[in-house]
């Protein structure tokens, strides 16, 4: 492997985006810019553009502090604050966060809400945290709209029709009066259309890891790759730059037959894995390096479709503006029922030539944990591929630990290789083990 | 050149280790309890298999003496006790020199020469006890290894001192048993047999004098006459295969190391495999219908699936809680003050069914108190103790896709009665009767002999990654 990552051009484009985002963020007081709070699945952030509003996640902000290994004590003061051990670590990460002057990721000061926009999808706890930060910034109004769910695993017409109307009733009129701005549908569908361009782009880049090798690591990478659509940049023209410049070099590296890039330089592909499941943030490098130094790439995962699920045709659509962004919201992962995600892994596995699943349960996370053991059983038993299951947790560094993830990710790995020995020799005809 | 492949398993109680011939039969297999020096743990286990292989052999050897005259099989089982009373005794000992220069190094003068005195004195009580045990075949199953059968008969010698002794007695025992148990030494197979042959002669000419009124094991008895008056004939035949049994090299061609402290094992890289796979390997081996295995072991339990191939399909193992392996027993017995072997016939006396609720090692010593303090007979408070960790173990396997036909069980606890009669109760009544659970004598050596198996595939298979490291070793 080699020592040194040169940044690719994607890389320089998007660390330069952050930076802007964040710059005016902490000047947003100043330039009197209102900033709304909202979180990453679900998120209406084509929408919040359009009224010239900057978005906050908090679950970015609480995984950024996991990053940089400031979780742990934003913790402990949260549950010194009072909330109980098992209450989900993002929350718990972004009130300590708050509580000790709310410096974001770049190190300045995040600006307080001036909405709070509650999309919740599929995640329960989206609505207790917002219940909080509406007691730590009293008087900040607060948008719910209610995303129902899709319990029978369809969309239907009155689901859609029930998440306008909220749109028109209660978020819109909300976001004029914060914003002081007329809602203006022309501006939201040129949104929308660099927003299409954006989804388009990202499904073209998880699919070249049909390739084989992989050019990418579309979990371990492929965090960084929705960095930019996950964090309110998606309908920007700035994202269609930079995921045109990030499609560019992933199919140069394609032409050239590189493997997927890891912090210790190229990885030689081994294994390929589908990934379920919201990786560790605290010990992101370690965990990572346990599948590279094994060979082991992630070829899709579940995880990287949180902020909106695309591969099945989804697009924002100028046309049905409000419409689309109602769909959107319904339409990702974890607001999908059981069978759906199902069928999701194993149309992954399946196209992407994977070798086995990988199940990460995460302890905080129940919109991605439930029901969890139940499709990798579906899953092994339909497709008769080798499953793993880890557990981990998303920014509390109390629960990731290591020797334990190695040793099951071991024997999952020697798992692999010894299905890989005996079906080469099933094809030589050598006859199997039969007993002593 | 015959080609022999080792398996180690070294968990967190016990190492194991299996050696297996190219025709995938056990032919020796070595089991020590796990120390601080796990190389050391490896290699005792290691050496126990290669001299429990030569036993095997002289028996295959001797196989149509022993048909005509089965009472020969007695004196080989005797000479092999033997024999490892003399392992036991060279390290009897170093403890003994090791507990003298402890003892001076520690203690005020006064109390060293009272602490000297007593050591002489009761090693001079054990080492005869001790010897009697092997020598009759007393020690059982009750106690296996040295620190066990040391620390047990110690501390009986130690309490009938005066109380004020009690504690640098005990002090230096404890600073001193881990060195020795760490220190490996080497045996000369040929001399050792002879000596037990010299010591088991006394044995057999004093048969005379024994008193065999009322003796329940009139057969064994039996035997013993019988060798009484034969064994000198078996003799000479016996010295030509001791011969060739003691020359015969025993080539290790490759060996995998598995278990909790595979990583810490002196083997190379391609040589280390999981645990899972081994257990699940040699289950399958012996099993080959198996499809799932349930292994609990001391420090942890694994729920395996695998296919016809034994291919692990998955796994699902509880590595956070002790409350559900061996360990939670160990602790059990000690809170109990009675040995780990004593635990599951205990339980099975249990004329009641008592609920412990307690998930939790720890608390469930606190649970077993306070029913103690109520009254509760200790055989049914162990019942519902054993029926608590296998009812861990079932949601384990249920986590990992359930029971499917057949079942195997494996690890040290598959030992424990207790513990196998409620996991067949339950696994019978959450999955129907027409389950197999197939349970074999071999349950603690099945992840060394997967471990053995993989050794000796890993040569067929050739992988390109394994090929350049495979190990040619001479163990002996």
């Amino acid at each position: 492997m080699a020592a040194e990552v040169i940044k690719e051009k994607s890389m320089i484009l998007q660390k330069e985006m952050i930076a802007k985002l964040f710059d005016d963020l902490s000047s947003a007081k100043d330039t009197g810019k209102k900033v709304v709070y909202t979180f990453v699945p679900g998120n209406l952030s084509e929408l919040i553009h359009a009224f010239d509003m900057l978005p906050v996640y908090p679950e970015i902000n609480a995984l950024q502090s996991g990053m940089r290994k400031q979780s742990g004590s934003y913790i402990r003061d949260a549950e010194k604050f009072g909330f109980s051990e098992d209450v989900c670590t993002y929350v718990k990460c972004d009130i300590g966060m708050m509580l000790n002057g709310n410096i974001g990721p770049t190190g300045k000061k995040l600006p307080d809400p001036d909405l709070l926009l509650l999309s919740y999808t599929g995640c329960f706890t989206f609505m207790k945290w917002f219940e909080n930060l509406e007691q730590l910034y009293p008087g900040v109004p607060v948008a719910m709209i209610h995303t129902p769910y899709q319990e029978g695993g369809k969309i239907t017409p009155e689901m859609t029709e029930y998440m306008v109307k909220q749109l028109r009733e209660d978020v819109i009129p909300k976001m004029e009066k914060v914003s002081g701005k007329k809602y203006d549908e022309t501006k939201l569908k040129h949104i929308l259309e660099d927003a299409a361009k954006t989804e388009d782009l990202i499904v073209k880049i998880f699919d070249t890891t049909k390739n084989s090798p992989s050019p990418i690591d579309a979990y371990f990478a492929g965090v960084y790759y929705i960095g930019p659509i996950n964090i309110g940049f998606r309908g920007t023209p700035e994202s269609v730059e930079y995921y045109t410049e990030l499609y560019r070099e992933i199919l140069e590296r394609v032409r050239l037959g590189l493997g997927p890039v890891t912090p210790e330089g190229e990885v030689t592909e081994r294994y390929r894995l589908v990934v379920e499941g919201p990786p560790n943030w605290t010990s992101f490098r370690e965990f990572w390096k346990l599948f590279y130094d094994h060979g082991a790439v992630i070829v899709a995962s579940s995880y990287t479709k949180v902020g909106g699920l695309y591969d099945d045709g989804f697009r924002h659509d100028s046309t049905r503006p409000l419409e689309s962004l109602s769909e959107y919201c319904m339409n990702c992962y974890t607001n999908l029922n059981l069978p759906q995600r199902i069928s999701h892994l194993k149309k992954c596995v399946t196209d992407y030539r994977a070798d086995g699943l990988l199940v990460n349960s995460i302890k905080s996370c129940n919109s991605f944990s439930a029901g969890q053991l139940l499709m990798m059983r579906a899953i092994e038993e339909d497709m008769e591929i080798p499953v793993g299951f880890i557990e981990s947790d998303l920014v509390d560094p109390r629960y990731f630990s290591y020797s334990n993830i190695k040793n099951r990710l071991d024997s999952y790995f020697q798992m692999l290789e010894q299905r890989k020995i005996i079906t080469k020799e099933i094809k030589q005809n050598i006859p199997a083990q039969t007993g002593i | 050149m015959n080609k022999y492949y080792l398996g180690v398993d070294l968990g967190s109680t016990t190492s194991k280790a299996v050696i297996i011939n190219e025709n995938d039969e056990i032919i020796g297999r070595g089991i020590t309890n796990t120390r601080a020096n796990y190389k050391v743990a490896a290699d005792i286990a290691r050496q126990e298999a290669i001299y429990n292989a030569r036993f095997n052999f002289l028996k295959r050897l001797l196989k149509d003496e022993i048909r005509i005259h089965p009472e020969y099989e007695l004196y080989i089982k005797d000479i092999e006790s033997v024999f490892q009373y003399l392992q036991f005794k060279k390290r009897l000992d170093s403890l003994l020199e090791q507990m003298h220069l402890t003892t001076s190094g520690n203690f005020p003068e006064d109390l060293k020469l009272e602490v000297h005195k007593n050591i002489t004195g009761i090693f001079n009580s054990i080492e005869p006890s001790i010897r009697n045990d092997y020598i009759t075949g007393d020690l059982g199953s009750k106690n296996q290894f040295f620190r066990d059968i040391v620390n047990e008969k110690y501390t009986e010698e130690v309490k009938k001192l005066k109380i004020d002794i009690f504690e640098p007695m005990m002090l230096v025992l404890d600073k001193s048993i881990t060195p020795v148990e760490n220190q490996l030494f080497e045996f000369d197979f040929r001399a050792l047999v002879y000596e037990a042959m010299d010591i088991l002669k006394s044995k057999y000419d004093g048969l005379g004098e024994t008193v065999q009124t009322n003796d329940p094991s009139i057969h064994f008895e039996a035997e013993l006459n019988l060798l009484k008056g034969n064994y000198l004939k078996i003799t000479d035949s016996l010295k030509e295969h001791i011969e060739s049994v003691a020359g015969h090299e025993i080539h290790i061609s490759n060996m995998v190391g598995t278990g909790y402290g595979r990583a810490l094992l002196p083997f190379p890289e391609d040589c280390i495999k999981s645990e899972i796979l081994c257990h699940a390997y040699g289950a399958h081996a012996i099993f080959p219908n198996t499809r799932t295995v349930l292994d609990i072991g001391g420090q942890d339990t694994k729920a395996i699936q695998v296919d016809s191939y034994g291919l692990v399909t998955s796994f699902y193992m509880n590595d956070r809680c002790a409350a559900g392996c061996g360990r939670y027993l160990g602790y059990i017995a000690d809170e109990l003050n009675i040995s780990l072997n004593e635990l599951g016939p205990l339980a099975l006396e249990a004329d009641k069914e008592i609920n412990i609720c307690s998930t939790c090692t720890v608390f469930a010593g606190a649970e077993l108190r306070e029913l103690l303090n109520i009254g509760e007979s200790r055989e049914n408070i162990l019942g519902g103790l054993h029926k608590a960790i296998v009812m861990r173990a079932i949601s384990l396997i249920a986590r990992s896709g359930g029971v499917r036909n057949e079942f195997t069980f494996t690890g040290g606890v598959a030992r424990n009665q207790a513990v196998l009669k409620n996991v067949s109760d339950l696994v019978i009544k959450n999955y129907g009767k027409e389950i197999k659970i197939n349970i074999h004598t071999d349950s603690i050596f099945m992840g060394a002999l997967g471990g053995a198996l993989f050794a000796r595939k890993n040569i067929n298979i050739e992988l390109p990654k394994n090929k350049s490291k495979a190990v040619n070793k001479e163990v002996v």
